[in-house]
């Protein structure tokens, strides 16, 4: 909920580039109900290629549930869901096919405590795409060298402290060469000194021009990074704006008190 | 004016110096773990005592009164004197028909060799630094059976046919306690997957054998797979009798398997299959490289449980007239020619000692394999 850690970091802005025309997810009167409660209520959202979006909201808001259904995690009773092209329907293929092209940090890291660093890193490109143990192990010291944590990988998880889990968590994803990341308050779990960590490591994929969705308290990384800010409540999209805007002239009477209560 | 009377700078650093000899050696050791207090010293006291009073007549019973067959007098007549304790002599008299049952005595090699295949092939299998973990499955869990079923029946290559019904003793115990296991386990995975599929078709067929299984006793199984099942079946065809005891046998562990297992499953949290699932595992891929590693090295105790209990059940054949290892014993407790006081509990003392080496073996090999496995918290 600070502004301090994003605002140390430099941001280089010149990669991020926001394409005019390839779209990245569309949602179009998407509704979600959890048995008889509403969780999401018409949702439309368009992300183009190459986006920063930071979705916030007070808790309970249907953000999570909303970028969890972007690949699958929740099913959405209403409306569509085109991600890369494809549609998200019951059609397990495609399912599979979306997530793919997905990558998703967790709030928890969900790393497998049983495989190694690089066991967690390689096994998707191993079993998913087919790629030969030697490549996929080559690009996944890429990228724990991009993420600062290389002389790790032959330790186990639980050898780790969260902010490197974490960094751990998003290697893992982008091993996989996705062309969308999905984080679900990734620092929501840390120590105010991990946060840092973990954050320049998500300013530093947003400046290679990563089409990124973040769930996420951290204003200061929204202000820096993002270029659009959605605020949700009470599961539907209330207010969205570039974060100038959004943060120095909020419009909707709850964005305000939103805003009032987190920064100070 | 500065107040530094609480002040202190430290302008020598300590060495280190010897603990006390009350803390380490033979008395620290006594002192902190079995005289710490007043209750522990009262405790070990009377656990020394109950031990005095315990120990020496086994050890009489089991050593120095007991027969041996290097013992002065050998024969049947020293265990039949007041003061003899076990007859060792009609162990190692019986020894053979204890592990070979009714199996012709010119043929035993043939067990033998399936004894020799089975560790041979076991070995490397459970050994977890040896490479070729495939090559070693392949060998324990396809050429062992093989192999073991045509050496044993016999009727091929020359050998002389032995029908199960000469099959015996520990022979038939090893057949059925590991035909049991590695049928349960597999069995038992599936059966667990399918009683937490979200198709209901799956879930309510899994949940029906489990439960139809879980609810009845082993005896009642074997009984109706015995005498029952040839009634539904059309006159004139025999299923042997070894085989319907080891397909009860693994179906009744199994459901007991997937129970535990679905214990293992459970257990684990919901982002694992979450992370697997968002990384594009498909089912299959997510349960056998993400999901069941971990559920199952969770509950290696309770598997490993279900194992030992497998061991023993398999005395329970003998009610369907196999001659298992206990039922051997049994065979040979009321034979005239060793007619002795202790010849019963020689017998019995014999058969326990034999299950509990091989309960023993796998409970521990599973604590080594738990502290292997434990990735958790390593240094």
């Amino acid at each position: 909920m600070s502004e301090v850690s994003a605002d140390q970091i430099k941001v280089d802005r010149t990669k991020m580039t926001v394409s005019d025309t390839d779209v990245a997810v569309e949602i179009n009167g998407m509704n979600k109900w959890y048995g008889d409660f509403h969780v999401l209520k018409d949702i439309n959202l368009k992300v183009m290629k190459g986006e920063r979006i930071v979705i916030a909201g007070p808790s309970g808001s249907g953000k999570s549930t909303l970028i969890r259904c972007i690949n699958r995690l929740e099913e959405h009773q209403q409306g569509e869901i085109i991600v890369d092209g494809i549609e998200l329907t019951n059609d397990l293929k495609r399912i599979d096919e979306v997530r793919r092209e997905v990558g998703m940090v967790f709030q928890h890291f969900n790393l497998f405590p049983h495989l190694t660093i690089m066991e967690n890193c390689t096994l998707a490109p191993m079993w998913v795409r087919g790629i030969p143990k030697a490549e996929a192990e080559a690009t996944a010291m890429e990228y724990l060298e991009k993420v600062k944590i290389p002389e790790q990988a032959d330790k186990f998880p639980g050898q780790l402290s969260g902010g490197q889990q974490q960094r751990v968590a998003i290697a893992r994803s982008l091993c996989m060469n996705p062309n969308i990341m999905l984080f679900d308050e990734p620092t929501s779990a840390l120590d105010p000194e991990m946060i840092k960590e973990v954050l320049e490591v998500m300013v530093n994929l947003a400046e290679t021009g990563m089409t990124m969705l973040c769930v996420t308290h951290e204003m200061g990384f929204a202000r820096q990074v993002a270029n659009r800010v959605i605020f949700m409540d009470q599961g539907q999209i209330i207010e969205q704006n570039d974060p100038d805007n959004f943060f120095d002239n909020p419009q909707h009477e709850r964005t305000k008190l939103f805003l009032s209560q987190i920064l100070h | 004016m500065t107040d530094t009377s609480f002040a202190y700078v430290r302008n020598e650093m300590l060495g280190e110096q010897p603990a006390p000899s009350t803390s380490k050696g033979l008395v620290g050791w006594l002192r902190q773990n079995l005289f710490s207090d007043i209750p522990n010293s009262i405790m070990t006291i009377v656990g020394i005592l109950f031990l005095a009073w315990f120990l020496p007549p086994i050890f009489n019973f089991l050593v120095t009164h007991a027969v041996f067959p290097w013992s002065v007098d050998n024969t049947v007549e020293a265990c039949r004197t007041e003061e003899a304790g076990a007859c060792w002599i009609y162990v190692v008299d019986r020894f053979n028909f204890f592990i070979y049952g009714f199996y012709p005595s010119e043929s035993y090699w043939r067990v033998n060799i399936c004894f020799l295949l089975g560790i041979v092939t076991l070995v490397p299998l459970l050994w977890p630094d040896l490479p070729h973990k495939g090559l070693s499955a392949i060998g324990f869990f396809v050429v062992m059976p093989v192999a073991t079923f045509f050496l044993l029946n016999g009727g091929v290559f020359g050998l002389t046919e032995v029908p199960t019904e000469k099959w015996g003793g520990l022979t038939i115990t090893l057949i059925i306690a590991t035909v049991g296991i590695v049928a349960s386990l597999p069995i038992g995975i599936v059966l667990a997957l399918g009683r937490r599929s979200h198709m209901p078709f799956v879930k309510y067929v899994c949940i029906a054998f489990i439960e139809l299984w879980r609810a009845v006793p082993l005896i009642t199984v074997l009984f109706m797979a015995s005498i029952m099942l040839p009634l539904f079946l059309p006159e004139g065809t025999t299923i042997d009798k070894l085989l319907r005891a080891l397909v009860g046998v693994s179906l009744f562990s199994a459901a007991y398997m997937a129970e535990v297992v679905r214990g293992g499953l459970q257990a684990l949290p919901k982002g694992q299959y979450e992370a697997a699932d968002a990384l594009g595992l498909n089912y299959f891929k997510a349960m056998y490289l993400v999901i069941l590693p971990q559920a199952l090295k969770h509950v290696i105790p309770g598997i490993v449980n279900s194992f030992i209990s497998l061991f023993k059940d398999t005395s329970l054949v003998s009610i369907v007239g196999l001659f298992d290892l206990l039922n051997t014993v049994q065979a040979t407790t009321a034979q005239v020619e060793w007619k002795s006081p202790h010849q019963a509990t020689t017998g019995y003392l014999f058969a326990a000692a034999m299950f509990w080496v091989f309960c023993f073996g796998m409970s521990r090999y599973s604590m080594y394999m738990e502290r292997r496995l434990n990735t958790g918290h390593k240094e």
